[in-house]
């Protein structure tokens, strides 16, 4: 129970700390707006696209709106010495690093709502799976988050994490088919899909949105399941090798 | 069994902290090596030492912040080697820098220490509260931490160590950066915490500070425990010893050579171009000896007997001259 409170207690000081920030619910709502609008105007094709654009507006809005916000909570506070005051709480490894994940999840998730309200004043998406959406932009939040752990762990200055994510980011605009249709990709880059995370993620929100998947939702659950895994414990060994050696 | 063995044997009893062959390498560098010690319940513990001797590195593997390569730790029992987290309920931290959240009130950040190791939201607030009173730091309570000054600071990061109530207090250079007047407050929270019943483990770049607050001390050099003892035993040896200090002007720089070769009784030593040190098995004659000096052309501005101190004891047995230790402290920003 006492783990509980300490869990609890570091996901709401991120929050008030960080994420509850002027600056980044300006971000949280500036950029979905931005990137919406964007590819909305882009399309030129009216009201009806929406749906269409909607799976790749939300995956880029939470992948960007996750991994921005690990660079901060993680990396600033290893950098200012006060991540050593959670280490050296009587809590598991495990819990301390879920606890500081879980605020960028919960504002990775809030930031999908953003094209998602948008769409549902501007389009007809009364078809839509809303389970299967949920469960997607939760998924795609989890993972986005570990990818910005496993980020985070791996480099010891903010703007080293902000440099790392773009290695990973603007790649994964293109391969992952939030925009492009991975089956529309050239034969030699989708192999590079099928590594990325995200472009299970999307499947996801293709099914659900306009039933435009390409795999089996099966196999994308199973596949963005384990790349959270994968990357949890990996950043798990890194935090276990490097900060406390 | 080995001395090791058998001073832990002894102490086993009543010590709340043992460790044993401690050593920890960095690459090719050994940072601690085979250090072996042990914290009674409720005493202050002086770790002492330059930078880079280990002290540090030594705190880090206490706390579980640092694997060590080999050798044992045990706190209240429990084996911190293999599972580092069993003792951190017990044990209070207070680093070396003030490492709280800047955007976080002070209260704030107690409560949030106090969160950290499982205190309910009232049990946090009121201890919180109570911290903020007894460290002078209640007006600024709703303040961001960002905004205090260093000696506030050092308050503050000493009472988020204590939050909890614990029973081992791990005092990293608790008066560095801060003023004498917030020194001198900081140590004596120190004697209070140790009244209530805390055991410190206290490293220090202050020899005085240790002397005056500590039971007993371990001198620490290039990661190597070179002297453990309680402060009064250290002494003991001194009690015989005469020593005064000389505070010249206009010195030469042969000046302790020539007075060894006059007054081949006494040992003299210059710590710095103004200060002479003057050390006799038997009682110093003051007045040969400023005789002396003015017959050198040098004028001796003030003649000061010296008490057997704990800094005499850290030069026999390191060979490091104590104000190396002091300068390193006043490079950190310190003062006494």
């Amino acid at each position: 129970m006492k783990q509980w409170v300490a869990f609890w207690n570091i996901l709401l000081k991120d929050m008030r700390a960080y994420y509850l920030k002027p600056p980044n619910i300006s971000w949280g709502l500036i950029f979905p707006i931005a990137w919406t609008g964007m590819f909305f105007m882009k399309s030129g094709k009216g009201f009806e696209s929406i749906p269409s654009l909607l799976p790749g507006v939300i995956a880029i809005s939470v992948l960007f709106g996750t991994t921005s916000m690990l660079a901060v909570t993680i990396t600033f506070e290893k950098r200012n010495q006060s991540f050593k005051r959670l280490l050296l709480a009587p809590i598991s490894l495990n819990l301390l690093m879920l606890a500081k994940t879980s605020g960028a999840i919960v504002f990775g998730s809030a930031n999908a709502l953003v094209p998602v309200a948008m769409a549902l004043f501007l389009a007809d998406i009364a078809s839509v799976s809303w389970p299967t959406l949920l469960a997607g932009i939760i998924l795609i939040a989890i993972v986005s988050t570990f990818l910005g752990l496993f980020i985070a762990v791996s480099v010891s200055e903010v703007f080293e994490a902000q440099t790392f994510s773009n290695f990973f980011r603007f790649p994964m605009i293109f391969l992952c088919g939030l925009f492009i249709p991975v089956d529309a990709l050239p034969l030699v880059l989708r192999p590079l899909s099928y590594i990325l995370p995200l472009t299970y993620g999307v499947d996801i929100l293709r099914s659900a949105v306009t039933g435009t998947n390409i795999m089996s939702l099966r196999l994308d659950f199973l596949m963005i399941i384990l790349f959270c895994v994968i990357l949890f414990c990996i950043s798990l060994r890194n935090v276990n090798q490097k900060w406390i050696a | 069994m080995n001395t090791t063995d058998t001073i832990h044997s002894i102490h086993k009893q009543d010590s709340l902290v043992e460790v044993s062959n401690l050593t920890k390498k960095f690459d090719d560098l050994t940072a601690v090596k085979e250090i072996s010690f042990f914290l009674k319940r409720g005493e202050i513990f002086g770790f002492l030492g330059p930078n880079g001797a280990g002290k540090t590195t030594t705190i880090n593997m206490l706390i579980g912040l640092s694997r060590p390569d080999s050798g044992t730790i045990h706190i209240a029992g429990r084996d911190c080697i293999n599972n580092p987290k069993a003792a951190q309920h017990l044990i209070g931290v207070v680093p070396d820098e003030s490492s709280l959240y800047p955007e976080l009130s002070g209260f704030d950040n107690l409560c949030f220490c106090g969160s950290l190791y499982g205190m309910r939201k009232n049990e946090r607030r009121d201890r919180a509260d109570a911290l903020l009173k007894t460290f002078g730091l209640k007006q600024a309570g709703n303040r961001k931490f960002g905004g205090y000054s260093k000696g506030m600071k050092r308050k503050l990061t000493i009472a988020a160590g204590i939050i909890h109530n614990p029973q081992i207090l791990f005092l990293d250079e608790p008066t560095t950066g801060t003023d004498v007047a917030g020194a001198r407050k900081i140590r004596g929270l120190i004697s209070d915490l140790h009244r209530a019943g805390t055991t410190i483990f206290l490293t220090t770049h202050y020899i005085e500070e240790a002397e005056r607050l500590c039971e007993r001390v371990a001198f620490i050099v290039k990661g190597r425990i070179v002297q453990t003892d309680t402060v009064k035993n250290l002494l003991q040896p001194l009690q015989g010893r005469h020593m005064m200090l000389f505070s010249v002007s206009n010195a030469k720089d042969n000046l302790p050579e020539k007075l060894s070769e006059h007054f081949s009784d006494y040992q003299f030593q210059s710590l710095s171009p103004e200060r002479i040190r003057i050390e006799s098995n038997g009682p110093i004659s003051l007045g040969p000896l400023v005789r002396f000096m003015e017959e050198q052309n040098t004028e001796v501005m003030e003649a000061r007997r010296l008490g057997p101190s704990l800094e005499d004891v850290f030069v026999d047995v390191t060979g490091i001259e104590a104000d190396i230790l002091r300068k390193e402290a006043e490079k950190k920003g310190g003062g006494i």
